[in-house]
């Protein structure tokens, strides 16, 4: 029997009730009185100086308040960087300057030069127009190894040039990897592109500011994932309020998929001019604005080699990466390519030697950021892109040169850093065979060529990384953040509880999820049950949701703040009983005195401690409410293999995914529906990175794909149904739930699956010129590829 | 958007005096004019609203022609005249998606003439007679290139009038983002001849291939095409396919409707 309920049900979403009957409250449908709105003027060119902006006509234009410019944020702080790598010479990171408005230059289209405050969002608009930069153009830095040259345009004049850094991994490694893959029987190689993404939320970014002349108070309403790190980088960093004068209320956020952790230019100029005109100041991106604006995904163009002897067996991997971080720092850029995308080479293999260079970039485009899995869908794609290409070479099976390097042995210490805690990934490859029904491949394979169509299948395995901790390892590595979790439990007089997590969810369920864990350590009901997220007011300080953390850390620390209120109330049940409190235990929403007929109900407790009339007042403080940080010992490693079967149509280079398995261990599960609904949307991303996305600019860096008429979004009429199973458990050692998080799997582990299978078909059918196809595989791209 | 004034009219004679005011515009299903406004991209006047006009509405079949008026949209053309002439119908029904279909009007579409949309295509391919409230104008003059049609200032299509092939297939290989056509291929076969009209393909618009027609007339079979290739020089190049794709796909998909008209 499936359980209906606590930890291991799929209950159905509690938020899902508003958000499908229109009643979600997200940031656009708050409006304050008095409100103003913001028209920004963005850079239309992708570099040039800036030589003045002419605002007179703006500013006579009908109902406008004021107009800015980077000349009113001269003494105002840029906004920061949250990470800083060090270079594999030990000098850190190239870290340009970050304007709010742009000052002196202009360095991407999209970039805010002017923003027109109006009584109408029209009227801001129509005044916007009106606004005349003045901007002698340079040439745009669009390619990475273009810009990588000597004589490259510079994005920033002030630094040496445009590399960021030249980071290596594990440098000391180095030799003995090239030596390694210099006497190594057989190298396979591979050169590749990790295309860019643009995000595209639902949800398009807002950002209200609102200022209180009367308490000195700011407050932000945004589109966040994290609001207490949005309040330390703003206040802290750019405007320099004290985190007591300043709110971040973040409600209902529509997806996020890492473009909302950071924090931008739009938030700390609503906040701005909040404060300088008094009045509200609301923006609410346009679709177009969300394309050149939001930080974008991936982008690395990567070589990878594998050696390997005779046998198969994995001796060595060296890769050589450029990543482009665009024209500027976004708040964790510089970790993406690095510390999230280096450490995950091992994968799931005992690969006893790894080097990783990886060459960061600034372009005149938007700037990259983490954007779902970050890093670790780069690292997975290369090494099963790769590892495929090598079982082609050597002639094996893709699935048993696999398992033969599997590593089986937990803890196992990776060369390039991490320790993996526990994973079994024969049990999640059996299980693919099975649930992908491997055995009737090839009679469905003749169906397809009956049809004139080439039937492919790939098959990959991926490890991620989650929960980035500890804190003092991360600060180590370059953080400039803690990367705990905090909750507290309150629980009221009479026995509801109400959390409030630093997590934030945009789209995770944590509203049912969370609920579930704590009924299930107290055995009430999750109707009684609430969560609070999302407001710095009313919330401990946490650091949010990203990198599928949200169980993994932040219901840890509710977790740990529960066991808190359970040990107090424990204490008030045994005085109220007369019996130690050893010797209580709580079960079923009832303290029970061991081995008596003796109880009373959890919110009879509750009671007590609210109205202590009978209480232990010497021992004990009257109240049941606790806080708990909790900063994990270790990151979380999800695993898991998928399968993918394509048909390919060789007239048109057409691919049809048929049919995707994903077995996935994702230890302990709270809600499998949820884990369910997280796969199945992060199948449908990877998918679509891998056959339809694609943000591409032109040499003079403008934005090819500005809108939806480029650029392709999965839509459900390109995915097939999928097959998930996450029966396969180790659950995680280290944190109390044994869960590890799974967020981004899908989006990590599907894409080389995909092209995996459309090199497969095409090998099938004797095109076997062609060993690498990169994403996304277009019709087009697919047919020149048969023909080329 | 700017502002602009917005008057609905019920009769065709309103709608034409409401179109002389200066900068005036038409306003159909609004799925092409909507979104440019939004963008700012025009600045109308007046916007003169076709959608309450009865008589621009309607699929009606006289003898071997279907007439359909300017203000159909796309959902009632794919219903309606799948009885009289199916590959039209079909055509409507792939059009975008369900919101569109039941915004967007045929007139709108042919006045547009976007040179990747679905229904030039099977206008020209038809030999079909596009009416406008001052004359008629048939298919090989109306569309002059890239959203350029023989429409003078102020004048409005009321009604297309197509004749009803013996047998016609489009063939829609759609363009990944858009869906509109990387390339759309509408084949029609008469008693006195074949006419196949390319969409999406060219920089000049849509445009008949003459050498396939001429092949098909004489026999109507896939295999007709054998050895005919379309030149790749004036195919739209861009980042969802080159010249040569197009040029390719040309072949394979006046193939393919070839064989499915054949049924
Ligand atoms: C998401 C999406 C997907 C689409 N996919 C496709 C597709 O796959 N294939 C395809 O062919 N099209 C597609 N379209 C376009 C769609 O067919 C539009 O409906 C069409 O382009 C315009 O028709 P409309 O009635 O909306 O015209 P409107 O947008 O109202 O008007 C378009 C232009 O025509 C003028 N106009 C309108 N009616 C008349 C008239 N009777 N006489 C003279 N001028 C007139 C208007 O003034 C305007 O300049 C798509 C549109 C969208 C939004």
């Amino acid at each position: 029997m499936p359980k209906d309920h606590g930890i291991g049900a799929s209950q159905k979403r509690r938020e899902d009730v508003r958000f499908l009957t229109g009643r979600g409250r997200y940031t656009d449908d708050i409006n304050l009185p008095g409100q103003a709105y913001v028209a920004f003027v963005r850079s239309q060119v992708a570099h040039g100086i800036l030589k003045g902006v002419d605002t007179s006509a703006a500013e006579a234009s009908p109902g406008v308040l004021r107009v800015f410019t980077g000349k009113d944020f001269e003494g105002v702080g840029g906004l920061p960087c949250g990470w800083q790598v060090t270079d594999r010479f030990g000098q850190p990171m190239q870290e340009p300057a970050h304007p709010v408005l742009a000052q002196g230059k202009v360095r991407h289209v999209g970039e805010i030069i002017a923003a027109v405050v109006a009584e109408t969002y029209e009227q801001a608009r129509d005044a916007a127009e009106k606004v005349v930069p003045d901007i002698e153009e340079l040439p745009a830095v669009v390619d990475m190894r273009a810009a990588l040259a000597d004589d490259a345009p510079k994005v920033h004049d002030d630094l040496k040039n445009n590399l960021c850094y030249d980071w290596g991994f594990v440098e000391e490694n180095r030799e003995a990897v090239d030596e390694a893959i210099r006497n190594a029987p057989h190298v396979t190689t591979l050169e590749l592109v990790n295309n860019r993404l643009v995000p595209n939320a639902m949800e398009p970014r807002v950002a209200i500011g609102d200022y209180n002349p009367g308490t000195d108070e700011s407050t932000l309403y945004t589109t966040s994932q994290n609001p207490h790190v949005i309040r330390l980088l703003m206040g802290a960093f750019v405007l320099g309020i004290p985190e007591h004068k300043l709110r971040v209320v973040a409600p209902d956020v529509g997806g996020g998929f890492g473009s909302k952790i950071f924090h931008y230019a739009e938030e700390a100029f609503c906040t701005f001019a909040a404060r300088q005109l008094k009045r509200p100041v609301k923006w609410t991106a346009q679709r177009w604005e969300s394309f050149m604006s939001d930080a974008h995904g991936r982008d690395h163009v990567t070589k990878i080699e594998l050696a390997l002897d005779k046998e198969g067996n994995f001796l060595a991997v060296r890769t050589e990466t450029l990543a482009n971080l665009g024209a500027y720092l976004s708040t964790f850029a510089p970790s993406v390519p690095t510390w999230l995308h280096g450490t995950l080479m091992a994968g799931n293999y005992k690969t006893p030697l790894i080097y990783v260079n990886v060459k960061a970039v600034f372009t005149n485009t938007v700037p990259v950021d983490a954007y779902r899995g970050a890093g670790r869908p780069e690292a997975t794609y290369q090494l099963e892109r790769v590892i495929d290409k090598a079982a082609r070479e050597l002639g094996m099976d893709p699935i048993e040169i696999r398992r033969k390097n599997f590593i089986t042995e937990f803890p196992y210490q990776t060369p390039v850093a991490l320790v993996y805690d526990t994973g079994n990934y024969h049990c999640t490859m059996d299980k693919l065979i099975e649930i992908a029904d491997l055995d009737g491949f090839e009679a469905r394979r003749k169906a397809s060529e009956e049809k004139g169509l080439l039937r492919g299948l790939g098959v990959n395995c991926y490890i991620e990384a989650c929960g980035i901790a500890p804190s003092n390892l991360v600060g180590q590595l370059g953080a400039r953040a803690g990367l705990y979790e905090s909750a507290t439990v309150r629980v009221n007089a009479t026995g509801g509880v109400v959390v409030m997590t630093g997590a934030h969810s945009h789209g995770q369920g944590h509203e049912t999820t969370f609920p579930q864990v704590i009924a299930e350590m107290i055995g009430i009901d999750e109707s009684m049950v609430e969560i609070v997220h999302g407001d710095t007011a009313n919330t401990p300080m946490g650091m949010g949701t990203y990198g599928s953390r949200s169980i993994a850390v932040g219901g840890a620390a509710m977790v740990r703040a529960a066991e808190k209120v359970i040990a107090k109330a424990t204490k008030i049940a045994a005085h109220l009983m007369e019996a130690a409190p050893e010797d209580i235990e709580l079960k079923g929403g009832e303290f029970i005195v061991k081995g008596t007929d003796k109880r009373i109900a959890w919110g009879d407790v509750c009671l007590a401690a609210y109205v202590p009339h009978n209480y232990p007042l010497e021992e004990l403080e009257p109240g049941l409410e606790e806080t708990a940080f909790y900063d994990p010992a270790n990151f979380t490693f999800p695993a898991g293999a998928y399968a993918c079967e394509v048909e390919v149509d060789p007239e048109t280079g057409k691919v049809t995914i048929d049919r995707f398995a994903a077995a996935d261990d994702f230890g302990n599960v709270i809600n499998p529906m949820i884990v369910d609904g997280q796969v199945h949307g992060g199948l449908g991303q990877g998918i679509g990175q891998a056959l339809l996305e694609g943000c591409v600019y032109d040499e003079n860096g403008q934005l090819l794909t500005g809108s939806y008429m480029d650029y392709a979004m999965p839509r459900a009429s390109n995915l097939p149904f999928f097959t998930v199973d996450h029966s396969c458990k180790t659950p995680c050692t280290h944190n109390p739930l044994g869960v590890k998080g799974c967020g981004e799997a899908g989006a990590i582990g599907s894409p080389p699956a995909v092209v995996n299978a459309v090199i497969d078909a095409l090998h099938r059918a004797g095109h076997t010129h062609v060993t690498h196809i990169d994403m996304p595989l277009t019709p087009a791209r697919v047919w020149q590829a048969i023909h080329g | 958007m700017y502002e602009f004034e917005f008057a609905r009219p019920t009769s065709l004679a309103e709608a034409l005096a409401a179109l002389k005011a200066e900068d005036a515009q038409p306003l159909a299903g609004g799925q092409t004019l909507i979104p440019t406004l939004k963008q700012r991209l025009a600045s109308p006047s007046v916007l003169v609203s076709l959608s309450a006009i009865e008589e621009l509405k309607g699929v009606r079949r006289e003898g071997d022609t279907l007439c359909i008026g300017a203000a159909t949209t796309h959902a009632e053309v794919a219903r309606e005249a799948a009885a009289h002439y199916p590959a039209l119908a079909a055509l409507a029904g792939g059009i975008g998606d369900p919101a569109v279909r039941n915004r967007g009007t045929i007139g709108g579409s042919l006045a547009n003439n976007d040179p990747a949309a679905c229904y030039p295509a099977a206008v020209l391919a038809s030999g079909a007679t596009v009416v406008t409230n001052a004359r008629e104008i048939a298919a090989d003059d109306f569309f002059q290139g890239l959203f350029t049609t023989a429409l003078e200032e102020g004048e409005i299509i009321t009604e297309v009038r197509f004749p009803i092939p013996q047998a016609a297939n489009y063939q829609k290989f759609e363009q990944p983002a858009s869906l509109f056509a990387l390339v759309g291929v509408f084949v029609a076969r008469f008693a006195d001849g074949v006419r196949v009209a390319v969409t999406g393909a060219s920089e000049e618009g849509v445009y008949r291939w003459e050498s396939a027609e001429e092949a098909l007339s004489k026999e109507f079979r896939p295999d007709a095409l054998m050895g005919l290739r379309m030149n790749p020089a004036n195919m739209i190049h861009d980042i969802h396919g080159t010249k040569e794709y197009r040029a390719h796909l040309v072949g394979v998909l006046t193939r393919r409707a070839v064989a499915a008209a054949r049924g």
